[in-house]
């Protein structure tokens, strides 16, 4: 799960790391207020993703009344896929030299990574790619942690301009926020040297391991979840990992490895998926609700039903499935290959309950899908 | 290094009383496997699919004694349990559990590095030899799935690698062992773990990968195929799955532009691979090269 700028920031704080006073505004007055008590300030679009000041939504304002023009400016303005819907109003800062700093972690080391690079304000993917000498790195063993004296190892050599104490400091508490919040990444891009000589965090990026949310529910309520459709939204609040695209075959599958490959033997039949719909792992149980969802989709044209027991057992997929074809009457042509773990059940109860049989492989189910959504299409054309 | 175990390996299972870890571990008694202990603390000392129940893997290893333990365990007691099993001296935790934090993950591995142990896993739906033993919840008793043959299979998914096996059994061959290293995006056993192990094991003729994208492990991977002299073939998962869906994982940033199908598809072409098209093709190619 990703923060946005205003929420990431203030983890940075509590861990002791210098942050610049901002106000977080909804709409132009609002900015002008913030700007009226902060004096010389930056606008900047809240947004999650980056290159938020190439796409223009980084603004200087010396005044209130330019502050006021600037929010009106970005505010409703669109970066990336999202539309801005606030600004954070934050007081400008007397930027000398801008560094980089970042944790992840690492699925090399298999444990964390401090980074640290002279090069700031760039991208990351820049840096690594064109000086890749530049950037500097810490394999962390998470168990003994990441000491200010391990941050000096880690900047020795560079000239910080007098600033190498305060950077290594900053460094050991950027470990410690990472470690507090069970971040994948924390990033400060730029981390500065003001002319007073004080190292401050200009901005922040933090994601949050998905997967530590069961621990840390009530720093998951400041991110910012995934824009969903509504289909999406549906099936996130069942358990059901359901992506809308823009075909008309529909997938459903077990697995998130199965149900990728069904979506590719789909397209290797010329066909377009209408979704990644994958009741695998604790979800197995949850194929009536899965077939209403993929059914819910406008405009589709067949369904190809591709099950591989492993864990989750074909003949309880089966049973969910049946159960609610009764009710959902699908009024296209379904398609289904079945294989794995309880198989042979799940085959009979589909010759018995609708007088079909599986497809020989799952190539075969998903060309015949295509054939069939093309077929469709042609005759509804 | 034990990433494939074999029929005498003792198995301990940490979590045998509750439901799943019930159903699977009669599996694999049933297939032979050779499950020694289980381990849950408030039914010590009781008895549990014929075997006994101890409070800790410690305390399993001390009474009983185990080579390779296997976690049904939920997310956030993962860590306590794999530390448990790794001062228990176990030489191999299979840890089948999905949304493991990532931190909790990084803990444990740590641990293991230190102590010798392999990890394999989290979030894989485990490994199978075939004819001797298998570890987890795979289908290893389904006879038209998994037959005792020559071809090594590794898979980042178990359902895929379920639907790779099958085809392999449904184009006349069969494999020696299935090692499912699983999904998440910091694993224990990696690809070119895997490779290697499969590539060791005996009797193994070929090997099939399944990868999928995300991460660079197969790229690195490609590395040790040019030093094979078996044949690799390789079917990666994703090349139709829309930009930008998941694919910001933290690792992947460093890498530029590692990660994608198409990066994947020319490494591991540059270095000899089969890259296939669909699973089905699965059977031709290992005609091609087995006969």
């Amino acid at each position: 799960m990703n923060f946005e700028e205003y929420a990431a920031k203030p983890l940075l704080a509590a861990s002791g790391i210098k942050v610049p006073l901002s106000v977080l505004a909804y709409d132009p007055d609002a900015a002008a207020d913030a700007a009226g008590k902060l004096g010389g300030c930056v606008v900047k679009a809240q947004v999650p993703t980056g290159k938020r000041g190439k796409a223009g939504g980084i603004k200087l304002a010396d005044t209130a009344e330019e502050a006021k023009a600037h929010a009106a400016a970005i505010l409703g303005m669109t970066i990336g896929t999202h539309t801005v819907e606030k600004v954070l109003v934050e007081e400008k800062s007397d930027i000398r030299h801008e560094y980089y700093a970042a944790v992840l972690n690492d699925p090399v080391t298999k444990g964390p990574m401090v980074m640290f690079s002279t090069e700031g304000g760039m991208d990351i993917e820049e840096i690594a790619a064109e000086t890749p000498e530049k950037l500097n790195k810490h394999a962390v063993d998470i168990r003994k942690g990441f000491s200010v004296g391990d941050a000096e190892a880690l900047i020795a050599g560079l000239d910080l301009a007098g600033a190498e104490a305060g950077v290594a400091e900053t460094l050991a508490k950027l470990y410690d926020a990472y470690m507090v919040n069970d971040a994948e990444l924390l990033e400060i891009n730029p981390l500065i040297v003001t002319g007073s000589g004080d190292v401050v965090a200009l901005d922040c990026k933090f994601t949050l391991d998905d997967s530590a949310i069961k621990r840390q529910e009530e720093l998951a309520t400041k991110g910012t979840p995934d824009k969903l459709t509504e289909l999406e939204a549906r099936g996130e609040s069942a358990g059901i990992k359901y992506i809308e695209l823009d075909g008309d075959v529909c997938v459903l599958a077990n697995g998130a490895g199965l149900t990728m490959t069904t979506m590719d033997v789909v397209r290797h039949h010329g066909g377009k998926p209408a979704n990644f719909c994958e009741i695998g792992g604790e979800a197995y149980t949850k194929a009536k609700f899965a077939l209403e969802m993929v059914l819910a989709k406008p405009g589709i044209k067949s369904l190809v039903v591709n099950f591989c027991g492993a864990f989750a057992r074909c003949d309880v997929m089966m049973e969910g499935l049946l159960g609610a074809w009764e009710e959902l009457k699908p009024d296209i042509p379904v398609f289904f290959s079945i294989a794995g773990t309880g198989d042979e059940e799940a085959i009979r109860m589909l010759k018995e309950k609708l007088g079909m049989d599986p497809l020989p492989d799952m190539s075969a189910a998903c060309k015949a899908a295509v054939d069939a959504a093309q077929k469709n299409s042609l005759g509804g054309a | 290094m034990m990433i494939i175990p074999r029929k005498e390996t003792r198995i301990l299972v940490q979590g045998i009383t509750g439901k799943q870890g019930t159903f699977w571990t009669e599996r694999m008694q049933e297939y032979g496997a050779t499950v020694v202990a289980g381990v849950n603390p408030k039914k010590a000392g009781t008895e549990h699919c014929g075997v006994p129940v101890h409070a800790s893997a410690v305390d399993a290893q001390k009474d009983t004694g185990f080579d390779a333990t296997l976690l049904f365990i939920p997310p956030l007691g993962v860590k306590a349990a794999a530390l448990d099993a790794i001062e228990a001296g176990a030489k191999m935790i299979l840890c089948l559990t999905e949304h493991v934090p990532v931190h909790d993950v990084m803990y444990v591995m740590a641990a293991a590095k230190e102590a010798g142990t392999q990890v394999v896993g989290p979030n894989t739906a485990g490994g199978v030899t075939v004819g001797e033993t298998f570890m987890g919840f795979m289908p290893a008793f389904n006879e038209r799935i998994f037959k005792k043959g020559t071809v090594g299979v590794l898979s980042r998914s178990g359902s895929l690698g379920t639907l790779l096996c099958q085809n392999i059994v449904s184009a006349g061959y069969g494999q020696t062992a299935f090692v499912g290293i699983g999904g998440d995006p910091v694993i224990g056993t990696t690809t070119r773990n895997a490779l290697e192990a499969l590539d060791t094991f005996p009797g193994t003729e070929a090997v099939v990968m399944v990868g999928e994208i995300g991460g660079t492990m197969e790229e690195d991977a490609a590395e040790y195929v040019k030093t094979m002299s078996k044949p690799v073939i390789a079917f990666i998962a994703g090349g139709a799955a829309p930009p930008g869906k998941k694919m910001g994982h933290a690792g992947a940033i460093v890498m530029g532009d590692k990660g994608t199908y198409a990066s994947k598809k020319s490494a591991l072409e540059a270095a000899g691979v089969n890259v296939l098209s669909t699973p089905v093709h699965v059977g031709d190619a290992l005609k091609e090269v087995l006969g």
